[in-house]
């Protein structure tokens, strides 16, 4: 996993509430056995005018001209601002793949559905909660301003808009180290073995039907 | 102070609790498909690593399979793959798979429980967010990323934050024609797709006490369309008897001492809980969604909303995009909306129960002329062998349904089973999203007798009023 530390990144708005996994990546592209190559299906049936099927070749199908990630000023953004409730739905993590293959490496959001935002840190993608007025002031100034930056610093936890304002953001302790290292947590688990052995003698007595 | 049923089985379960607060927490079973498992299978490879727990770990393929004529394989060559990468991984790693064709393959939340691979107690996951479902054991039951499907193959264990705790409680009896299913879309109608988001929920009251395991399965199911991380209901009586004498449940000495931890999984007099919600039972009508999220939906009695009343410009942005998607008028009675396709089955509806109600409904009558297909697919091949031991599949054939083979089919369409542009259908599954049963395809979530009802009449009727 590639680690997270800043990020001044330019900015594409998502511009709606309860964005779900099956608009961010719909099923057919799930029959995929790898982890790669989801990005030219990211929001595949908003982005283009006809049906994607997996491995197709995206370079000429016919776009959606009103889709904003078509649109020629948000070529190469890697933030995604997006409304509540991100990422509701399915546990899919071709999810964040996608969204990753296709050079977000933040979303910025008032709110995330659980599943998702706990597979963001899976894959070095940071999710960012703020305030809904926050939210909705980034949406303005945003579509003011063609080019829209904005430096995300993870060890500060702040977001900052090229005016300079800056807003601080929470997260887990743990979550945080480990993007910033970019860690496999199985490996620090697995440090854990003498416990999780442990657990299993006591817990073999105690319900013997587990095991 | 008391505990929360929750708060019972997450103790058990913690191996390690860390400084900041989060924990290691045991997992007891793990269900594996095809679609999230392939690149943590992968992962296990390129680090070298085994499962921890071989016997805690039990797959079938669902998804991707065809719901025709099994003999022919499956066609669609990418489709194929996936599931033979399934039968090669479980191969490898010495997982038990119940495959295409053993009888016990079906949709991965129908085979579990039927299996007693779901026991009370226990911590269940599932790269699968309808893993919710399980919560009607009294276990913990979560959906989990691919990652993590990989972490619980490779650790037995999951890196958790403790949730908070939210009980909804619907009091009294749930009327005549009112199921789990209504209940479920009831309380997401009130709550919204976000309400229980950071929260498990446990269900309680008399009427969902009062609720069959399949009834409190559909319910659980859909814990996961409120945002919760999973959804519970206490062991009672109920709980006990259906988990008796499955395959994988305990037998003799260990069943006794079974039961009687379990009789203790129930949330304490004096638990206090992070929130509470109250709901009575009467309030309840048959359920229709009618837009792009099941939080879009309403009594079988009542219109399409105005936009004039949504609470917001978010919302009204919402409703008037799922209103244009779906191809309906603000106002319109949701009685007057025709169908093309009926859909019974996924892992919300696709249990013995379901199709009895659904059967009783159609029987002796015929699909309505306007529509297309009627999809009655079993959750299990266990389930269509009971189904078809009590006739119900003649039932459905000379209503003009077609009985298919077991598996996810047009709850989410990754087989040949979906909807085209446009058409509009009565599903029994659990998401409306735009594009969930086939791009353009719309989809209205009802409970399975409501949607053999729309199947007959070629509208949506209220069931309360058949006969």
């Amino acid at each position: 996993m590639q680690p997270f530390t800043t990020l001044n990144g330019l900015v594409a708005p998502m511009d709606r509430a309860n964005v779900d996994t099956d608009a961010i990546i719909p099923k057919q592209f799930l029959k995929s056995i790898k982890r790669t190559g989801y990005g030219p299906f990211l929001f595949d049936e908003w982005r283009y005018e006809d049906r994607g099927e997996p491995e197709m070749d995206c370079t000429n199908r016919p776009k959606r001209a009103d889709f904003v990630l078509n649109q020629p000023r948000y070529q190469g953004a890697q933030i995604l601002l997006a409304r509540e409730n991100f990422g509701c739905g399915s546990s899919r993590e071709h999810a964040p793949w996608a969204i990753l293959d296709c050079g977000f490496t933040c979303v910025i959001a008032p709110s995330f559905a659980d599943i998702f935002y706990n597979n963001c840190f899976k894959n070095g993608i940071l999710p960012i909660v703020l305030d809904d007025a926050i939210v909705d002031q980034l949406f303005k100034e945003c579509a003011a301003a063609e080019g829209y930056a904005l430096n995300v610093d993870l060890d500060a936890q702040t977001v900052s808009t090229p005016l300079g304002q800056s807003f601080s953001f929470d997260i887990d302790a743990f979550r945080k180290h480990c993007l910033l290292n970019g860690l496999d947590d199985i490996g620090l688990t697995l440090q854990d073995s003498d416990a999780i052995s442990s657990y299993e003698a006591d817990r073999k007595q105690a319900a013997p039907w587990l095991f | 102070m008391g505990q929360t049923l929750f708060d019972k089985v997450w103790q058990q379960h913690v191996v390690k609790e860390n400084d900041d607060g989060s924990m290691l927490l045991y997992i007891d079973r793990h269900l594996v498909h095809e679609v999230t498992s392939p690149q943590a299978f992968e992962g296990l490879r390129l680090a070298g690593r085994k499962p921890w727990k071989i016997s805690a770990t039990v797959a079938t393929p669902d998804h991707n399979v065809p719901t025709t004529d099994r003999a022919l394989g499956i066609t669609d060559v990418v489709s194929r793959t996936q599931v033979e990468a399934l039968d090669a991984n479980c191969e490898e790693f010495g997982i038990t798979e119940f495959g295409m064709n053993d009888i016990r393959q079906g949709v991965v939340h129908v085979m579990g429980p039927e299996q007693g691979l779901i026991l009370p107690g226990m911590t269940v996951v599932c790269g699968d967010s309808h893993t919710s479902t399980h919560g009607a054991f009294g276990s913990i039951a979560m959906g989990i990323g691919t990652s993590e499907v990989e972490h619980v193959l490779a650790t037995q264990c999951l890196i958790q934050k403790k949730p908070k705790v939210m009980r909804i409680s619907v009091n009294g009896a749930l009327p005549a024609g009112i199921t789990g299913k209504d209940v479920a879309l009831f309380i997401i109608g009130k709550i919204g797709t976000a309400g229980g988001t950071g929260y498990a929920l446990e269900f309680a009251g008399e009427a969902i006490m009062a609720l069959s395991m399949e009834g409190r399965m559909s319910l659980c199911n859909m814990a996961i369309e409120a945002g919760a991380r999973c959804g519970m209901v206490a062991v009672d009586d109920a709980t006990i008897s259906y988990v008796k004498d499955r395959p994988y449940s305990p037998k003799a000495e260990e069943w006794q001492k079974a039961e009687a931890m379990w009789r203790e999984l129930y949330s304490d007099a004096d638990a206090r809980f992070d929130a509470e919600l109250v709901y009575n039972a009467s309030e309840i009508v048959p359920q229709v969604s009618w837009g792009t999220s099941p939080e879009m939906v309403l009594p079988v009695t009542a219109s399409i909303p105005d936009l004039a009343t949504a609470k917001d410009e978010v919302q009204r942005e919402g409703w008037s995009r799922a209103l244009a998607y779906m191809g309906l008028k603000e106002n319109t009675p949701i009685a007057e909306i025709s169908i093309d396709k009926v859909f019974i089955g996924s892992c919300t509806n696709g249990r013995i129960e379901d199709f009895r109600a659904a059967a009783a409904v159609v029987k002796g009558k015929k699909v309505a002329a306007n529509v297309k297909l009627a999809l009655a697919v079993p959750g299990s091949g266990l389930v269509k062998q009971q189904a078809e031991a009590e006739g119900l599949d003649l039932i459905f054939t000379e209503a003009g349904f077609e009985w298919r083979e077991p598996g996810c089919s047009m709850c989410l369409a990754m087989n040949a089973d979906r909807l085209e542009p446009g058409e509009r259908c009565a599903s029994t599954s659990n998401r409306n999203f735009e594009g969930r049963q086939g791009m353009g395809g719309r989809t209205h979530l009802v409970s399975p007798a409501m949607a053999a009802a729309a199947g007959i009449a070629g509208h949506f009727v209220d069931i309360r009023d058949w006969s």
